[in-house]
């Protein structure tokens, strides 16, 4: 059938290509009309409808101030993480004489000539490890949520999709991890392994989001199993599998990336509580803001404080990066604020 | 209402069931096993056969996770592995310093975040609602522990208000009935010992009261937004009804409900914060049992008992605000 033009005025007169409808021509007109406006508006709305939903979103978004600073954070982190052997003066690892010379027990050299930011406990070049500590915080934070959302995706999908009693023993599981406050399952889990290293507090803080994440899409999933574009789409015949993922989990997605946002700040403050309980990462060459100021930071704040303020304010502005955005996200999304 | 109590009851005490499952599964798993966790590597094969048949680990799994059950519902957690002394005692001993520690970063937490939040919200978009947003947003941002560190820095270092660490001053620590210290120095009437208690809780009390703070402040500020652009709010303002009874029945009233979940919760928590502000103040409660039982050598059966015992409050307390909910809402249906 070709496109039939709307037109306002007098009904159009019969063109070709129209069926001869059974119950007579008057009728047929008035449902061509019928049909042609509501094409109309299926077109309108088609328009709207799954791009605007985004697009309202980011338009909501760009007009907020949080999110633009949070996002500004964000990049410049980013940027400096990317780009930081190219920032930072110094090779972060090297100790250097001219500053080794000058550690005591005591004294902890301040900025010198080469040296913006003076020396760290072991004649490092604080700068250049802030600098460079960019990546790890970033590699830690990214990855521990990202595992955290990948396998409580998972298993919020499967609950939310099958429901039942699948859904109920996935459940379960997420509440005997629930049944610990975060940072105290978190260490239960570092204990787990015979030594901590880089990659038990990864996987600590990941476990620890999995059930934040499963709980939060099961949430969104069963949600949507009574609503009208699935129903319809079940009526349709679609298959199962095809409804839960090109129905059901694209949408509930949006909140779990909100949540994964938000999550990063949290992922880089626990990070750090375990580098202050003595459950870090124990490579003491590589540089991250979290270990920076867990370790060193506080074991020599009464020497030299600097080397717990400047990875403390690297960590909080971080923090609040991806706290502006998450929540100017979560804003934007929201149907209660949608004009 | 009572069969949802019943269900939520069946589903507590499987999680615990579980989680101590996982847990004992876990001992038995332990690089080495519990036996050499217990005697050290350079034990002789004989020692060692001698004390895996004393406790029992030539058993089947299942018979073993039965005793291991019936011991913890007799309150027999085993004893310490740093100190020798029974779990029981080594947790009844720090428990006090965490509760007084935790009470007292909740009376802050409520009595200040609730009126902070109410007021920020009345007055949108001024000043106090500025400094508001952006001192709980730093709040939530903030490493507590390096707050911990800054506060003693400021308060302790550069004016001599506070003491660094520590429940008590050297000299003060004579009388202990309770373990509160505050509370037996007034039971005792050594008010000079109450008063120093009570000097040494004002820092870690406020580092371990920040999130809880800010988070109940959000909630407040949030909550009495929504319901300050309610019909029956405008109805009763029309009605010239008094502030200070539109604030109290129709404000506060109905904002106070998911603030009321939202302290729960964070006193469910407060154990993690614990940890970490009880290190930063030496303050020797059930947080830096957690600490010394896992870093150096790990002391199995006190840790054990300290992560169920957490698990118990923290479920119970989850379980007690959801109630209190329906209790407080009769529109609220638990599900």
């Amino acid at each position: 059938m070709t496109e039939p033009t709307t037109q306002a005025g007098p009904p159009a007169p019969r063109r070709k290509g129209e069926r001869p409808g059974r119950t007579g021509g008057n009728v047929n007109r008035l449902g061509d009309r019928k049909k042609a406006r509501l094409e109309e508006l299926a077109q309108a709305s088609a328009g709207k409808g799954g791009v605007s939903l985004f697009r309202d979103a980011m338009r909501r978004l760009r007009r907020n101030p949080a999110a633009i600073v949070g996002a500004t954070i964000i990049a410049l982190f980013v940027l400096v993480a990317i780009f930081a052997p190219l920032i930072a003066p110094h090779d972060p690892v090297q100790r250097f004489d001219e500053l080794t010379s000058k550690l005591a027990a005591d004294n902890i050299p301040g900025p010198t000539a080469g040296f913006p930011l003076g020396s760290d406990e072991l004649g490092r070049d604080l700068l250049s490890r802030l600098i460079y500590g960019s990546r790890q915080t970033l590699f830690v934070g990214v990855l521990a949520t990202l595992i955290g959302l990948a396998i409580g995706v998972l298993l919020g999908a499967i609950a939310g999709a099958f429901g039942g009693w699948v859904d109920n023993i996935l459940m379960r599981v997420t509440d005997v991890m629930l049944a610990l406050p975060a940072l105290l399952l978190a260490i239960t889990l570092v204990a787990l392994a015979s030594r901590s290293s880089q990659w038990t507090v990864i996987l600590a803080v990941a476990i620890v989001n999995v059930p934040i994440f499963a709980r939060l899409l099961r949430g969104s999933m069963l949600a949507q199993r009574e609503s009208d574009h699935v129903l319809a789409a079940r009526a349709l015949g679609v298959k199962q599998r095809s409804i839960v993922l090109r129905h059901m989990l694209p949408n509930a997605m949006t909140a779990v990336i909100v949540q994964a946002t938000l999550t990063l700040s949290v992922a880089i403050i626990e990070a750090a509580s375990l580098s202050f309980l003595g459950l870090g990462d124990p490579d003491r060459d590589r540089a991250e803001w979290g270990a920076m100021l867990g370790d060193a930071g506080v074991r020599y704040f009464e020497v030299r404080p600097e080397l717990a303020y400047y990875p403390a304010l690297a960590i909080i502005v971080v923090a609040l990066g991806f706290t502006l955005l998450g929540e100017a996200m979560r804003e934007a999304i929201d149907p209660k604020n949608r004009r | 209402m009572l069969r949802v109590i019943v269900r939520r009851l069946l589903q507590l005490v499987v999680t615990l069931i579980a989680l101590s499952a996982l847990i004992f599964i876990w001992l038995r798993n332990l690089p080495g096993g519990p036996v050499d966790a217990l005697l050290g590597e350079r034990a002789t094969p004989e020692t060692r056969a001698l004390l895996t048949k004393a406790l029992g680990y030539d058993q089947p799994i299942h018979v073993q996770y039965g005793k291991f059950m019936q011991r913890i519902l007799t309150g027999d957690f085993g004893n310490s592995i740093r100190t020798g002394d029974p779990v029981i005692e080594v947790i009844g001993r720090a428990f006090p310093a965490t509760f007084e520690l935790a009470l007292a970063a909740m009376v802050i937490a409520v009595g200040l975040g609730i009126p902070l939040g109410y007021l920020a919200a009345r007055w949108r978009g001024r000043s106090l609602d500025h400094l508001t947003v952006v001192g709980t947003l730093l709040g939530i941002s903030i490493p507590i522990f390096f707050l911990g560190y800054l506060l003693k820095d400021v308060f302790t270092q550069n004016i001599h208000w506070f003491p660094p660490s520590g429940r008590v001053g050297i000299g003060l620590d004579n009388t202990n009935i309770t373990g509160f210290f505050v509370l037996d120095g007034l039971l005792t009437r050594e008010f000079d010992a109450a008063a120093d208690a009570l000097w040494h809780l004002v820092l870690p009390a406020f580092t371990l009261a920040t999130i809880p703070l800010a988070v109940i402040v959000r909630m407040t500020r949030a909550s009495v937004l929504d319901v300050l652009n309610e019909d029956y709010v405008r109805t009763a303002e029309a009605k010239g009804l008094r502030h200070r009874t539109i604030r109290g029945r129709h404000i506060l009233r109905n904002a106070l409900l998911p603030v009321v979940t939202t302290i729960g919760l964070q006193t469910g928590a407060l154990l993690s914060g614990a940890v970490l502000t009880e290190k930063v103040y030496n303050w020797g409660g059930l947080g830096t049992l957690i600490t010394d039982s896992i870093t150096g050598s790990r002391d199995y059966p006190v840790l054990q008992a300290l992560i169920l015992l957490a698990a118990f409050v923290f479920v119970v307390v989850n379980l007690l605000v959801d109630l209190s909910y329906a209790f407080i809402d009769p529109r609220v249906r638990v599900r």
